[in-house]
């Protein structure tokens, strides 16, 4: 029904470039994150596709109308917005059903769609009262009905829970998601929480200073990161980057960490065979490295600097050489502040960095399919 | 050592004592200057608002005598009646009442949108015409006042209440101007944007959405205007002569009456500022606080 292309988008503000030139297509009812710190352009990208601030270059499609220079009410969009904005002079009722007020529906159609969507948020007993008696959580509940009771054909969303609290958040991220689901609706969601991101979209768009630089699963974005900064923003712990140093013996391209030597997978062996001799940076998470009590064959022995017991794991801060990085362990695992283990890194779990440019390492895929 | 909790170790329990006592008599003398400065400050304005009301309803004969007493008694309505029935008051009050209106009126329409414009459009030279604006009420309106009456003379329009009424609007202008910006600027836009993702155009988002939740503010603005011209004197002195307004009017034959008449005038005055302020005040502070921001 409604799928949204945004096609080579420039924004400026006087000499800043919010939005350098991103491209990115939104499938059809596809519910897309876009991710990013703040001051990377995700909220004015999302405002664009709304209306609510024109490009300066490129296009935006919904459906298959060029919606560009459109203004917002010509879109068929609906959003939610950060600060809820829903209106302190009107009951929840009129606030719900102010959307179709506007589209000129029938009173029946109105009172039917206000009262399915107050149903689907829990909030059928407030529809006469007015906002400014209400909590936080309830308006958001407001906005997101007021969203989903407008007749639209994309739903976009604006940092929606980050003025709730943390409880609050995370019971509202559940709900959300299973209400989305059921709606079909083409969504873009902004944030600048990775867990949200990762725990609600179907494809997530990761920005960094105005440019979208991964599009890709949530699982794929978290295991597989296009570059150092998404490893390090995704995740926590952020995930880990040691220097390797790239090696051929017997023709065969391997890595040293430390004292350890690692073979890389056999399509890996070809594009890492160009870095013979120099640096780069193994990522690894922190949950994917296995630590063991004793030596064994393919391990790295490491001292311990602190043990943080976090419940479910605990995370074990690890010097080696002169860099620091984080492991963690099932709780039972013996290990205490000082004391040793050693550590080996599964070679698939693994993510091959280019020192300099921070990019991935990846396979060239026309060498790997012939 | 100490049985009781809170006790520096270093003195002894009579020693505490009476450091806590000296402690707490400076913070009570703090406090009581505090109120008493309150209270002087109140009694200051307060006290000639009672008397002019309580001399207002005494009978010619109290208000003459002396000393004077706060409640009138006998209480009599001779001295409003005298001043009320006096030539040319009650037009006077007609007068005052539609060059107040009229004033308002026109600062109000022309308010609205100027406000809303310094409110939300950052265009160039936005913060020049903010000051430009504020200069405007620097003006001395002596010096405005007298070239003024000459223009209206030229073009007709002198000794007429709606030249005075745009005279007033004139004076109020400014302030208004910067007073409903701040109340709009108080409206956040998100609102206004969400009216636009809902359907409205530019014009029914500020109708639906910004002007319903600015209206206390452009009301309690535009009783200002109201009060403001209700009170001026110098222009409505300067610009008319047939059609006075009440302050005028009573200022013209104030040095040929009597104490009744000034006590009664002074009153009739002062009410309707007191009845609007006091129901605009919750709107005042509140505006005042946002602009202080």
């Amino acid at each position: 029904m409604a799928e949204i292309q945004i096609v080579n988008a420039v924004k400026r503000f006087g000499k800043f470039v919010a939005i350098d030139d991103v491209s990115l297509t939104i499938h059809d009812r596809e519910f897309m994150v876009l991710l990013g710190p703040s001051g990377c352009g995700k909220t004015t990208l999302l405002r664009a596709v709304a209306g609510l601030g024109m490009l300066d270059e490129g296009y935006i499609l919904i459906g298959d109308q060029n919606v560009t220079y459109l203004p917002p009410k010509e879109r068929k969009i609906s959003m939610v917005f950060q600060n809820y904005a829903i209106f302190p002079h009107m009951t929840v009722f009129d606030n719900i059903a102010f959307g179709l007020k506007m589209q000129k529906a029938s009173k029946q159609v109105i009172k039917e769609r206000v009262e399915n969507a107050a149903h689907l948020l829990h909030i059928e007993a407030m529809l006469d009262r007015y906002p400014g008696a209400m909590s936080g959580g309830q308006r958001q509940r407001v906005a997101v009905a007021r969203a989903i009771a407008y007749d639209a054909q994309v739903l976009l969303m604006d940092e929606p829970l980050s003025n709730l609290d943390a409880l609050l958040r995370l019971e509202m991220r559940a709900e959300l998601k299973a209400l989305l689901s059921r709606l079909n609706v083409t969504t873009i969601y902004v944030t600048h929480d990775q867990i949200e991101a990762l725990s609600m979209g179907d494809r997530i768009a990761v920005m960094q200073s105005g440019k979208i630089i991964q599009v890709d699963s949530p699982t794929r974005v978290y295991d597989s990161p296009a570059d150092r900064f998404i490893g390090s923003f995704i995740g926590n712990p952020p995930m880990n980057f040691l220097r390797g140093q790239v090696q051929t013996e017997n023709g065969q391209v391997k890595v040293k960490i430390g004292d350890l030597m690692v073979t890389p997978s056999l399509e890996m062996q070809a594009p890492l065979r160009a870095y013979d001799g120099k640096l780069i940076y193994v990522g690894i998470r922190a949950e994917n490295m296995e630590a063991l009590p004793e030596a064994a064959d393919d391990t790295l022995p490491v001292t311990v600097e602190v043990v943080e017991p976090l419940g479910a794991q605990n995370l074990l801060t690890i010097i080696i050489g002169l860099e620091t990085i984080k492991v963690s362990t099932h709780p039972d695992f013996p290990v205490r502040a000082g004391g040793s283990l050693w550590l080996r890194f599964p070679v698939p779990k693994i993510r091959w960095i280019d020192y300099e440019t921070g990019k991935a390492i990846t396979p060239d895929l026309q060498q790997v399919l012939a | 050592m100490n049985q009781t909790t809170g006790v520096i170790t270093s003195l002894s329990q009579q020693e505490f004592q009476a450091q806590h006592r000296r402690s707490r008599m400076r913070h009570t003398m703090r406090r009581g200057g505090i109120y008493l400065l309150a209270i002087g400050l109140a009694v200051w304005i307060l006290l000639p608002i009672v008397l002019i009301g309580s001399m207002a309803f005494s009978t010619p004969a109290d208000v003459r005598a002396f000393p004077k007493q706060i409640i009138p008694d006998p209480i009599s309505g001779e001295t409003m009646n005298f001043f009320l029935n006096t030539e040319g008051i009650l037009r006077a009050t007609g007068n005052s009442i539609v060059v107040a209106v009229l004033a308002l009126l026109i600062s109000t329409v022309l308010a609205v949108p100027a406000g809303y414009a310094i409110a939300r459009y950052l265009f160039r030279g936005r913060d020049l015409i903010r000051l430009g604006i504020l200069s405007v009420r620097a003006f001395p309106i002596v010096v405005l006042a007298v070239p003024l009456a000459v223009v209206f003379i030229q073009l007709g329009m002198f000794d007429q209440v709606y030249s005075l009424a745009l005279m007033h609007a004139a004076l109020t202008l400014p302030t208004t101007i910067l007073v409903v910006a701040s109340v709009f600027t108080s409206v956040p836009y998100e609102l206004e944007e969400a009216a636009l993702v809902f359907g409205c155009t530019r014009l029914q988002a500020f109708w639906r959405i910004v002007l319903p939740l600015s209206i206390p503010g452009i009301a309690a603005s535009a009783i200002l205007t109201f009060v403001l011209s209700w009170n001026e004197v110098f222009a409505a002195i300067l610009l008319t002569i047939t059609n006075r307004t009440l302050p005028a009017q009573i200022l013209y034959t104030l040095d040929k009456s009597g104490d009744p008449f000034k006590f009664a005038g002074g009153f009739f005055m002062l009410v309707p500022s007191l009845i609007f302020i006091f129901f605009i005040r919750r709107y005042l502070f509140s505006m005042w606080g946002q602009l202080n921001k």
